[in-house]
């Protein structure tokens, strides 16, 4: 049985890491890619760097805007949850209060019409909760994004004889747009969400921008080829941080696909950005946290075509 | 390309010292800056409140940006991260602004369009220097020495009052638009529209077009 306590203080613990500390592949990713470039591009590379460390240092978040944080919840099949999912939900809001004030956090949670404040990041529908199971197993993996960015993503309706030109296009429109004057905070890691329904759609391409790592390539090999080709376009608009003249619009690109209505291919883009925020924990059935940086988010099972 | 020239920035700055500043330079500010959005400008400029303090007591810094500040033990205010927010959306309480408040020098993130300084920032002498990356809440957050004082707290709430603070080695900030008027994101833009038609060429156009398209991938859709 996990504690409700436990995963209370855990999902705290993942607050504070995700709010300070720039996870490592995508500072490595930046890192390197200020090796590459030059001029004003290089610095505004250089100067991100040393914003993490600064962040890191004085334990403060790196950036101003703590974005909205959320979680993702990947149950064992065999985790026992002291009172259950409303307990398991009631500790993560719980948390996420309490972070919000300690940390802090600012409080961007607002009402969409009456722009009223709680000031805790907690409200109607936040912050969101994903859930996805994996068979035996008996524990439970937090993972908490705090995604900021008001610009950079975007979903179209294509259609099949579009093709993978359809998508470049869509992804050159979305890159161009908010790349110019680094709207984006690019470099991004970009998500792709390819199929499903509308919803599942832009699901896929969060979750793909959000939770796999840099490096990380797609199982299937015609995917993982697509998801180098698409970088590498992204890389030749010409533009880098800021939406100067450079090659750094594109930390990483990932795609996740689901399958859809016959007459249709539905396209998602993400962009997250260079405060790109997660953290992930693993609680075991005895209570033990293990925090890493990969969220494993998708796994075999995830992605399953078959009917089992 | 080289790296940018870097500067030290006393403030309020003179003519002199903002002549001497060219496009992408890398500024670090000492002295004062406060912030102001369209919270403080509705406020003097539409409902005519008085300008709490005189332009020489403001560092004629006007910074486009909600701090995350928290009231801390015995009052004092703390700063922890201060990110700017997109300037773009206040062009058009500028000229008034700059007219009332004495600002020659806005801090914010993105820039505004180039016509917007030649019309509004050239007549007043004031220069945009942007934020950098832009997420630097931490570095920034650093060259904030003290809060001295913040207006309209009550009335306004935290991310938009008038929030006075006394800087050093604040920054760095880019140099986004010059006494003439140029603008360096236009500059850059520029280099980048050039590219952009043949990233699309051989791309076949998709079966449904969409209302809204402007066709010309070189517009901005600020
Ligand atoms: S998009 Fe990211 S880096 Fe940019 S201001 Fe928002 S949270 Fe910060």
């Amino acid at each position: 049985m996990i504690a409700y306590r436990t995963i209370e203080q855990a999902a705290f613990q993942l607050m504070e890491k995700a709010a300070i500390d720039i996870p490592e592949d995508y500072r490595r990713a930046v890192a390197a890619m200020s090796e590459r470039e030059q001029g004003l591009s290089c610095f505004v590379l250089k100067t991100m760097l040393d914003n993490y460390a600064a962040a890191s240092a004085d334990r403060r978040p790196m950036c101003a805007d703590t974005g909205l944080p959320r979680y993702y919840v990947k149950a064992g099949n065999d985790a026992r949850i002291e009172g259950g999912f409303v307990a398991l939900e009631k500790a993560l809001r719980t948390a996420t209060a309490r972070a919000t004030k300690s940390i802090p956090l600012r409080p961007n949670r607002v009402h969409p019409l009456w722009r009223t404040d709680p000031n805790n990041n907690v409200g109607i529908n936040a912050p969101e909760i994903d859930w996805s199971f994996e068979p035996n197993a008996d524990w439970l993996d937090l993972t908490t994004v705090h995604k900021g960015g008001l610009f950079g993503s975007d979903y179209r309706m294509l259609f099949p004889g579009d093709g993978i030109d359809g998508i470049k296009r869509f992804l050159l429109d979305t890159l161009v747009a908010f790349g110019k004057r680094g709207l984006a905070c690019q470099p991004a890691i970009v998500g792709v969400g390819i199929g499903g329904s509308k919803d599942a759609c832009m699901m896929l391409g969060k979750q793909a921008a959000c939770l796999r790592l840099v490096g990380d390539r797609h199982p299937d090999p015609k995917i993982a080829e697509l998801e180098g080709e698409l970088m590498e376009l992204g890389n030749r608009i010409g533009m880098g941080a800021m939406g100067f003249a450079g090659r750094s619009m594109v930390a990483d690109l990932h795609i996740e696909v689901g399958h859809t209505h016959t007459g249709g291919m539905p396209v998602s883009v993400h962009t997250f950005c260079l405060s790109s925020r997660r953290a992930t924990v693993r609680i075991d059935a005895g209570g033990a946290r293990h925090f890493r940086d990969d969220p494993k988010w998708f796994s075999d099972y995830s992605r399953r075509e078959t009917v089992e | 390309m080289s790296a940018p020239a870097q500067t030290r920035l006393k403030l309020p700055a003179s003519r002199d010292d903002l002549a001497r500043l060219r496009l992408g330079d890398a500024v670090y500010i000492d002295g004062v800056v406060y912030t102001g959005r369209e919270g403080v400008y509705r406020r003097v400029l539409e409902e005519g409140a008085k300008l709490p303090l005189p332009p020489e007591q403001t560092g004629r810094a006007n910074f486009h940006c909600s701090p995350a500040a928290s009231a801390g033990d015995g009052g004092a205010y703390k700063v922890g991260g201060v990110t700017a927010t997109a300037s773009f959306r206040f062009a058009k309480w500028m000229k008034e602004w700059f007219e009332i408040s004495g600002a020659n020098l806005i801090i914010g993130k993105g820039g505004m369009r180039a016509r917007d300084y030649r019309e509004l920032f050239v007549p007043a002498g004031a220069i945009y220097l942007t934020t950098v990356g832009y997420g630097t809440g931490a570095l920034l957050g650093r060259g904030i020495r003290r809060v001295r004082d913040v207006f309209w707290l009550e009335e306004l709430g935290n991310a938009q009052a008038m929030w006075v603070f006394e800087v050093e080695n604040f920054g760095p900030f880019l140099v986004e638009s010059d006494l003439s008027g140029n603008s360096l994101f236009e500059r850059e833009g520029a280099r980048i529209n050039a590219n952009i038609e043949s990233l699309y060429r051989g791309l076949k156009s998709p079966a449904l077009g969409r209302f809204g398209e402007t066709g010309d991938r070189t517009d901005e859709v600020i």
